[in-house]
């Protein structure tokens, strides 16, 4: 136990913390406290509401994929028996989206559609089927524009732009950063690996599909349910676009059936039904169906990328030189972020001392991609961790010693100056290669079988907030009453990775009190305070601070209660097994509804808040904004697959991981996260793909979704699944609540680069392109048997203009954090390069221990 | 026009007047507003609107309500009884089974008829059965470790529940 209060938003104090540190419910495996309601059906998600006088809402998308509209008929809709409301672009002249410098989406298209999905119309009606049929009956008269395939048509053809706002033409964003001398260390370097990789966009395809239900309370006031991983910056995207002040909006956002990203946009249908509620006051309600769920997307990007990386002669790298591509499809979502996301963590895992990295997203005529599980990073990392086996293979050094030699020294800054303070990737290489028997079975198991190793890192929480200012990222209230109950409150958003849990958890941990009497109220903006919401691995390191600081509040106000009444000196205080009792004589004491009691009586009504606030980075140059976090998560895994030589086909029985969690809050839950990531890599790796086609010439020659079904969209099965072998790595992060790092997302990322290694290892083909299919690997042996290179992947990188490459002097060579050549920096300063900056680096650190 | 359907759901006679094209999956989440069983498709892909009807696993999106005439259905909400949850649920929420939830109706009334007809099934024959059923969250392990801490324990738990119960 400890009783430091923190105080204001972001104070820190620092707490040791070891595993030896006394918990009675942190670090136990315990039933979730919504475990009940989601076995008996009892959770309620959003398409569950039903309320008296509710009307249905159903969108009419375009059926071409880049187009001006030229006329929208509605009057056949409308005149349907049972059509409450028809809407078009007309009634959304606002527009709005998730990133203050892309906000380019409307509710309803008002005058060009970008891809085949994009919603035109809405009707609502008095059940959905009336809403369909209706729906139907609008006419629309497009003038199609050149369609956008590719990120090549995008790039070579500025006009017609689907934006008229990004970088150039049908470029959204282009970065260009570099930190030392990059061209220098990978000159002088023994060996030049330069390799591309390409990534294949997926999708969440969370099992719930997206829905609102939206009305006007008695008052007047606005009010939305929704399955919505975001429910602050909808109440912001609501805001805007219906011109609703803000404080008479509430946004409910229901337990999400699956979110991993895909729920963390305002949508289209969550503006509509709003405004169809205050305009018709009843109850409106929209379920999109699993097609619509598709085009929703805001998934995995596909991204080409080429890594150019130098090394020395035992396997260090002396540069790292990255390009990457983003398919971004039709509208920015979070896509300047993803963009800098290929190219943020990879300094976080791996000692590179100088590295340039280039970024490009481009618009195409398809569904926006966006955020999903690890963010823009699972691609570049695929790339990274499969060019690290190819140099291991070629200096002939085990793939995990190579890794080891190189991993990030703890409590250091990168070359991008991002701050690693705990890092078990260490701990987690020895587990797995342990666990796995890795050094029996590298390079030594039969033709056909095959071992795969790959690391990874992921931000527990993003260090700066979408909206820049100066407030709490996340804040909590608790109230506690005669009753002995206690509510606490938070703006969090319970998706099914436990936040609740986490946030019930950590209150009755500190109260000494079961998490049963502990009731969470959370999501919903009226009642609670803002959190940012569920993504960026923030929830239980940021919401997790902010509720300590709230309950210790309230232990300190309980402790000088039951102090002066029963005359126990306030330090020899205790809270455990509802009591607050002298630890010298325990019997002296009262239970904790007794003590809360006292505390009632001496302050008047109980509530206390905590806040939290992400410490400042040191980056200070363009761009740096993205990757900085209080502390980072690490992975490790090895993959074991057996490749079938007549068919390719790839089956994977045994997956072994190690993950550096800092603390288990909950290890059932935490278990839970790895293995549930696990999965979805193995989805990304071998089957699952968000792929476009043309319907044939003589239909319409549109730009269409491939398979947007559940049963052509491949995911695992029960059956597919590999046993999973999980060992979680503790060592407390100070910055982290109990010492808790993220889960949440870092367990995907080193899946599909050990899958591919492990193919590698079975078969001796490299397939460079995720998925890794049958297909892919039937070629590649093919291709090395008639003597070629024994390898499917992209063979090129296309030419980008770049943007002038802002320079950035490395830490350890005297940077400030800030671009040398940024216009706006008061100083220029020789930057000192390659070998050199090896060295002037070693020097910091050793001065620094 | 509505027909009338009565049938037997989680023990008890229904009876309402329902559109002849509307599903199993309609009329109880619309009509008789048990929201527990769920959809993730409504083509018949995810397994997450199952129930059993006549105690046969079957997926309600795919039926058409009339088929179910007189017939027996039960649904996740006809799992717990007497007050008591199934030794699957109980099994589900302690360890980890059960993420966001959604798929969680489907594969809890999936996995009884499995013990139904098999009370100690190998892991094989559980990945089997649940093989239709869809789960984004978990990776599946959980699902499979509930499934058979179920069958360890029998047809009925004997662990005390009530309030301040808290697993294990």
């Amino acid at each position: 136990m400890w009783s430091t209060v923190r105080q204001g938003p972001g104070s820190r104090v620092p707490r040791e913390i070891t595993m030896a540190t006394p918990t009675s419910v942190i670090g136990k495996p315990r039933r979730r406290v919504d475990g009940r309601a989601k076995v008996t059906g009892q959770t309620k998600f959003a398409d569950d509401i039903i309320l008296p006088r509710m009307l249905h809402c159903r969108l009419l998308r375009s059926t071409v994929p880049h187009a001006k509209i030229l006329s929208v008929d509605i009057s056949k809709a409308e005149a349907l028996d049972g059509v409450h409301l028809v809407l078009t672009g007309a009634q959304f002249p606002i527009a709005y989206g998730i990133l203050p410098v892309s906000h380019d989406e409307h509710a309803l298209c008002p005058d060009v559609v970008r891809f085949v999905g994009d919603p035109v119309a809405a009707v609502v009606a008095r059940d959905e089927a009336t809403a369909e049929l209706a729906v139907n009956l609008i006419d629309v008269k497009y003038e199609p524009l050149r369609t956008f395939a590719t990120p090549l048509d995008s790039l070579n053809y500025p006009e017609p732009r689907i934006h008229d706002y990004g970088d150039f033409g049908n470029v959204h964003k282009a970065v260009a950063l570099e930190f030392g001398e990059v061209d220098d260390a990978i000159g002088k370097a023994d060996h030049v690996f330069d390799d591309l990789f390409f990534f294949e966009g997926n999708t969440h395809l969370p099992l719930e599909q997206h829905a609102t239900v939206a009305t006007k309370d008695p008052d007047g006031k606005l009010v939305v349910h929704s399955s919505t991983q975001t429910p602050h910056y909808l109440h912001r995207a609501l805001a805007k676009a219906l011109s609703i002040p803000a404080a008479h909006i509430r946004v409910i956002a229901t337990p999400n059936g699956g979110g991993f990203g895909g729920k963390s946009d305002p949508f289209n249908h969550e503006v509509v039904v709003a405004y169809a509620a205050m305009r018709l006051d009843r109850p409106v309600k929209i379920c999109l169906n699993r097609e619509e769920v598709f085009y929703c997307h805001r998934g995995r990007h596909p991204v080409l990328m080429r890594f150019r990386t130098g090394v020395t002669k035992d396997g260090r790298i002396t540069g790292l030189d990255l390009q990457t591509l983003l398919d971004g499809g039709a509208y920015g979502s979070y896509g300047v972020a993803s963009t800098f996301y290929t190219g943020a963590l990879q300094t976080v895992t791996y000692d590179i001392p100088t590295y340039r990295f280039r970024g490009c997203r481009v618009f195409t005529n398809k569904p926006p991609c966006g955020p999903k599980r690890g963010h823009g990073t699972p691609q570049s990392r695929f790339g990274q961790e499969v060019q690290l086996d190819k140099i291991a293979e070629k200096l002939v050094i085990d793939p995990a010693d190579l890794r080891l030699n190189i991993v990030q020294p703890p409590d250091s800054l990168t070359a991008n100056f991002l701050h690693v303070r705990t890092i078990g990737l260490t701990d987690c290489i020895n587990t797995v290669v342990t666990r796995s028997g890795w050094r029996d079975k590298y390079r030594k198991l039969p033709h056909g079988r095959g071992v795969g190793l790959a690391c990874s890192s992921y931000l527990s929480g993003a260090g700066l907030p979408i909206n820049w200012n100066d407030l709490p990222h996340s804040g909590v209230q608790l109230k506690l009453d005669r009753s002995g109950g206690v509510t606490v409150f938070c703006g969090a958003t319970e998706i099914g990775q436990g936040s609740d849990d986490v946030l019930v958890g950590i209150v009755a941990e500190i109260l000494g009190i079961d998490p049963f009497d502990v009731r969470a109220v959370t999501g919903d903006t009226d009642l609670t305070p803002v959190d940012l919401g569920s993504y960026s691995s923030r929830v239980t390191l940021m919401m997790g601070n902010a509720a300590i600081q709230a309950a210790e509040r309230a232990r300190e106000l309980i402790a000088d209660a039951v102090s002066a009444k029963l005359d126990i000196p306030k330090d020899r205080l205790v809270f455990a097994d509802r009591r607050v009792f002298d630890t010298e004589d325990p019997n002296k004491g009262a239970t904790f509804q007794e003590a809360v009691c006292m505390a009632e009586a001496k302050f008047g009504t109980l509530g206390t808040t905590g806040s939290y606030r992400p410490p400042r980075s040191p980056a200070r140059f363009k761009g740096g904004g993205v990757g900085p976090s209080p502390t980072y998560s690490y992975t490790a895994a090895v993959v074991e697959v057996d490749v079938d030589l007549e068919t390719g086909w790839i089956t994977v029985p045994r997956v072994w991981i190690a993950h550096d969690i800092g603390r288990a809050l909950n290890p059932t839950l935490v278990r839970g996260q790895v293995e549930g990531g696990v999965y979805m890599g193995i989805g990304e790796a071998l089957m699952e793909e968000q792929v476009f086609r043309r319907l044939p010439a003589k239909l319409s020659h549109a730009l269409v979704h491939k398979f947007p079904s559940i049963l052509e969209y491949k995911s695992p099965t029960s059956l597919d699944m590999p046993e999973v072998i999980t060992d979680l790595i503790e060592h407390p992060d100070p910055a982290g609540p109990f010492g808790a790092k993220e889960v949440g997302q870092g367990p995907l990322l080193p899946i599909m680069p050990a899958v591919a290694n492990a193919v590698y290892d079975a078969v001796g083909v490299r397939i460079d392109s995720i998925p890794v299919t049958p297909e892919k690997i039937l070629r590649a042996l093919e291709a090395k048997a008639a003597g070629k290179a024994p390898r499917s992947g992209p063979s090129s990188f296309p030419d980008i203009p770049w943007p002038e490459t802002l320079r950035v002097t490395p830490p350890w060579a005297g940077g400030d954090g800030r671009a040398s050549n940024d216009p706006d920096r008061p100083t220029n300063r020789k930057v000192d390069a390659g070998v050199e900056a090896r060295a002037a680096k070693a020097a910091w650190e050793k001065s620094k221990s | 026009m509505k027909l009338r359907l009565t049938l037997t759901v989680n023990g008890e006679p229904a009876e309402t007047l329902v559109d002849p094209d509307k599903t199993l999956l309609e009329v109880l989440r619309e009509d008789l507003q048990l929201t527990g069983t769920k959809h993730g498709c409504e083509l018949g892909e995810c397994g997450a609107c199952a129930v059993l009807v006549d105690g046969q696993p079957v997926l309600s999106c795919l039926m058409v309500s009339h088929e179910c005439e007189g017939r027996d259905v039960v649904t996740i909400e006809g799992l717990t009884q007497d007050g008591r949850l199934h030794p699957l649920q109980e099994c589900f929420a302690d360890l980890g089974a059960s993420q966001c939830g959604y798929c969680t109706p489907g594969i809890l009334i999936t996995a009884k008829a499995l013990l139904d007809r098999e009370p100690h099934p190998s892991r094989e024959l559980i990945k089997e059965a649940l093989s239709g059923n869809l789960c984004r969250c978990t990776g599946y392990q959980q699902i499979l470790d509930a499934v058979e801490a179920a069958a360890a324990c029998g047809p009925r738990s004997d662990r005390v529940q009530g309030p301040g119960f808290q697993g294990k």
